[in-house]
């Protein structure tokens, strides 16, 4: 579409000003948000930064480098429980939220090891029987666990006279928006291409110079170090733990943001994490039909917009673009 | 080692119902190289209307046939009316899987809402508490009767593929497609049958399942995780395999449970399966994937 002349611009995020203008203004009304916004929705809006971390990760994997992976859930729990025991013995939340992704990192490449060797199916459900298994040992072992009354977190203490919701609301927006943006630098980068090649045909990478080994268990272990973030993120925020919120739905509302946001899209996560996240405040009094809507949209996107609300948006932009032409 | 006998027969009870939720899900992967994770739920569903039915008072066997014939009747309609517009819309293997799941939500979403969430006890007409004595080895009339209809459901099963006509048109649909095509096999009705195949069976279990467990919306979705394992076990596209690797699941997991811990025996069949896949990924019976660039 756009002439590129240089590597340099080649990296740079942002090409057009007008594009600069829409993505400063969308930024700006983020950050003014709990100005005018009620307290309800800033809580919302928090959730879903949250998510986004994880959200992107699993894109990493699935969209980009087309590894399936139905674990994701193992990995929020290993982090977020990592981040619970670290910032109870006084670890300072910083540190201890680098070491939740580790911890979660470390299983990740642990778990990548299979995907050297298994495809598809077969890699979807060894993925499947290790988010199963931590979720067993999280069950059945109270240490690990925190016992019966789940594990109690100290909440963040607000700073500058905000007040806990606003304070919350900022500083998971600026956790978030790094996330952001060092997602958008992993797929300009090498990384990111050899993620895209592996996807595309993994032999056909190898054969040109990507070392496979690497740099598919490099794609485990950066998916589940966001996903181990999103996991000391969300126990931070809720203040306790406990195993049952990292259950195998877990995983699937992870897997359906990617799907029904876009595959192999950053903008296509931040739309999905919404997205699962909004549907069950929207449809509080069927707490039933949450699934159904999952579902369904899922069935609705997969056969009619294989690249999910991105893809609509992309295509919505491109026609007002080009516009009395088609 | 009347102990040892003990787990192994209960086991054996429980293994063949993983036996018959692994033959279903060999019997997809194998025609249409789809991971089928709606099979729980569609399990599941089809285990509430039996509920359902007996609830207007039907009687035993009827309500399960209808039941089974449900199962058979909601999954063919997700094939016809999901599946084959998807692969014509040239849906890749992942989107077909991903397909699956979405059905499983949404049948899961349905069930809690008409179903109610709130764990049942599901009558059914062997007792559980009504025991058998064989020397020193006790055996309840529920489990006896799974093993029966497993092994009988299986025999039948085998029969079906084998030696009739429509089995053959199964194996050529799942051996090569086009092949099948261009010999007059109505490949697409052989598809939809395996689909229906496949839910009657799942159904099978969740019925002789329900009465030993309590019946809520998620409550196939171990059993059908296991059958998954049973599968992997066995070899995802050998239909012996998945027999054999359901037995073996769920014997080693009694005893793991008997002499180990109780408290893991649920997670054994997950280091199973990615222990299996990391040595031997096609399985103890399955056939080797080779694959070309």
């Amino acid at each position: 579409m756009d002439l590129i002349e240089t590597y340099k611009e080649e990296l740079q995020l942002i090409r057009k000003p007008w594009t600069r203008v829409w993505v400063g203004a969308f930024v700006l009304a983020l950050l003014l948000l709990p100005w005018y916004a009620p307290e309800h929705i800033t809580y919302v809006f928090t959730i879903i930064f949250i998510y986004t971390i994880g959200v992107q990760g699993q894109n990493l994997l699935i969209g980009y480098t087309g590894q399936i992976s139905f674990g994701q859930a193992g990995f929020l729990a290993i982090g977020a429980f990592t981040f619970g025991h670290l910032s109870r013995i006084g670890i300072p939340w910083p540190i201890s939220l680098i070491c939740a992704g580790l911890a979660a990192g470390l299983f990740g490449l642990v778990v990548g090891f299979p995907s050297l060797r298994l495809k598809g199916p077969y890699l979807a459900i060894a993925t499947l029987g290790f988010g199963v298994a931590v979720y067993q040992v999280f069950v059945n072992s109270e240490v690990l666990s925190g016992g019966r009354m789940g594990l109690i977190i100290q909440k963040l203490s607000p700073l500058f006279g905000l007040s806990r919701i606003t304070f919350n609301y900022y500083f998971n927006f600026l956790i978030a928006l790094v996330f952001t943006l060092i997602s958008y630098n992993i797929i300009s980068s090498y990384m990111g291409r050899a993620f895209i090649a592996i996807r595309d045909n993994d032999i056909a990478a190898e054969v040109i110079g990507v070392n496979l080994t690497r740099y598919k268990l490099l794609s485990f272990a950066v998916s589940s170090f966001y996903t181990g973030v999103q996991g000391g993120l969300y126990g931070l925020f809720l203040g306790y733990l406990e195993p049952n919120m990292f259950t195998f739905m877990e995983a699937i509302t992870l897997f359906v943001a990617v799907i029904i946001g876009g595959l192999a899209s950053i903008e296509g996560s931040i739309m999905g994490a919404a997205f699962v996240i909004l549907v069950p405040q929207v449809f509080s009094a069927y707490r039933e039909m949450v699934p159904v809507v999952y579902g369904v949209t899922i069935i609705i996107v997969l056969i009619f917009e294989p690249f999910g609300l991105y893809g609509r948006w992309f295509k919505m932009r491109l026609y007002f673009r080009n516009w009395p032409f088609r | 080692m009347t102990q040892f006998l003990q787990y192994t027969i209960s086991g054996l009870s429980t293994g063949s119902i993983y036996a018959l939720v692994a033959l279903g899900l060999a019997l997809i992967y194998r025609s249409t190289r789809i991971l089928h994770f709606a099979h729980g739920d569609i399990t599941t569903a089809g285990t509430f209307f039996a509920f359902a039915l007996l609830g207007l008072n039907l009687h035993y066997w009827l309500a399960f046939i209808l039941a089974l014939l449900f199962g058979a009747v909601l999954a063919m309609i997700f094939y016809f009316c999901v599946l084959v517009p998807a692969q014509r819309r040239e849906a890749t293997q992942l989107g077909q899987i991903i397909l699956t799941v979405g059905l499983g939500l949404i049948l899961q979403g349905l069930i809690s809402y008409f179903g109610g969430t709130e764990p049942q006890s599901f009558p059914f007409p062997l007792s559980d508490t009504k025991l058998y004595r064989f020397g020193d080895i006790v055996i309840s009339e529920l489990s006896l009767g799974t093993f029966g209809i497993g092994l009988l459901a299986c025999v039948l099963f085998y029969l079906l593929v084998q030696k009739t006509r429509i089995g053959l048109a199964m194996r050529a649909t799942s051996e090569n497609l086009p092949a099948a095509q261009t010999m007059g096999i109505p490949t697409r009705g052989i598809l939809a049958l395996s689909w229906g195949l496949a839910a009657l069976l799942g159904v099978l279990a969740g019925l002789f399942l329900a009465p030993t467990l309590l019946l809520d919306p998620f409550f196939m979705l171990e059993p059908f995780l296991k059958g998954f394992a049973a599968a992997i076990l066995g070899g995802l596209n050998s239909l012996p395999g998945a027999i054999v690797g359901g037995l073996i699941l769920g014997v080693s997991e009694s005893l793991a449970g008997g002499f180990i811990s109780i408290a893991f025996k649920n997670t054994f069949a997950f280091l199973i399966i990615i222990l299996v896949l990391l040595v031997r990924p096609e399985g103890l019976l399955g056939e080797e994937f080779k694959e070309r660039v």
